[in-house]
């Protein structure tokens, strides 16, 4: 799974790219506490469009961090989640939750 | 208990035996995908069977033996592996076709379920890191799911899909819900 991270201010955006499943899920989390403690972001924006496959142990990652972000009084947005990876977010209720933008300009506005 | 499969006369048919490790789980998505395109699947219809695959052999590789590469996260702690020792314990997947519908099945010989009803509901986990949505994205996702486990002994899951255009044409079935196992 490829990772990227990007400061903007105090959001942080994590750029995945590949499969979220449960062999790359512990990758993105460590990956994600480690760059959340270090720059004390309360914005986490999590970039999906290039990711071609997440299940649930991937929706559980995400979740895993939301709750971090949320007991900090943070936020987390989610963006540009391919239409397959939609429909399973979609049976698991993460959008209700968690907005989701069309780019990652918008969510760092929003 | 153990599941029994359709009598239906098979097309093809392809077994693999695995470890029971978080590597294998994009391996056999990568199978059955491949396997299912002998059958007049939508990508759609594809996309859903690698997710289902997925759900039925992660839950044997984090639930059944508890796999070490994970780094925490696992449910039950540590492994327990009826083979014993540091091995991870197997994971059997096969994917069968008469033509019309697609069977896949995976059976481990894990620690089992207790209450498998109880474990089918969403949300059933204590693991923040986890949603406890296996089986209910199994369902969602296949046609035909059933569970069938045994405490000490392991888990069989067995899903059906059927491609929607052969449904559609009523290839010889009725809608497909009420049709005997």
């Amino acid at each position: 799974m490829k990772i990227e991270q990007e400061v903007r201010g105090r959001s942080l955006i994590i750029r995945l790219g590949g499969e979220l499943d449960v062999k790359s899920a512990p990758e993105f989390r460590e990956a994600t506490e480690a760059a959340l403690d270090r720059h004390s972001s309360n914005h986490l924006i999590l970039n999906l469009e290039n990711v071609s496959f997440v299940d649930s142990s991937g929706l559980g990652a995400i979740l895993g961090r939301y709750r971090r972000l949320q007991q900090g009084g943070g936020r987390m947005s989610l963006v540009a989640p391919a239409p397959n990876v939609r429909r399973v977010m979609e049976l698991s209720g993460l959008f209700k939750i968690m907005p989701v933008f069309r780019a990652e300009e918008r969510a760092l506005e929003g | 208990m153990r599941t029994v499969s359709s009598p239906a006369p098979l097309k093809n048919h392809v077994r693999m035996e695995m470890a029971a490790v978080a590597d294998n789980v994009a391996l056999s998505r990568v199978t059955v995908a491949a396997f299912a395109a002998q059958l007049d699947f939508t990508l759609d219809e594809i996309e859903d069977i690698r997710v289902a695959v997925s759900e039925a052999v992660t839950n044997a590789v984090v639930h059944a033996y508890g796999d070490a590469d994970l780094g925490g996260g696992v449910n039950h702690g540590g492994g327990v592996n009826p083979a014993g020792g540091a091995n991870p314990g197997t994971v059997t997947l096969e994917v069968a076709h008469d033509g019309e519908a697609l069977t896949i099945i995976v059976t481990d010989h894990g620690r089992g379920i207790a209450d498998v009803a109880l474990a089918r509901q969403p949300a059933y986990t204590t693991d923040p890191e986890r949603m406890g949505l296996g089986f209910a994205i199994m369902e969602s996702f296949s046609d035909e799911l059933e569970v069938a486990s045994e405490v000490g002994r392991g888990t069989t899951v067995r899903m059906v899909k059927r491609p929607r255009a052969a449904r559609a044409s009523g290839a010889g079935e009725a809608a497909g819900d009420d049709r005997p196992v």
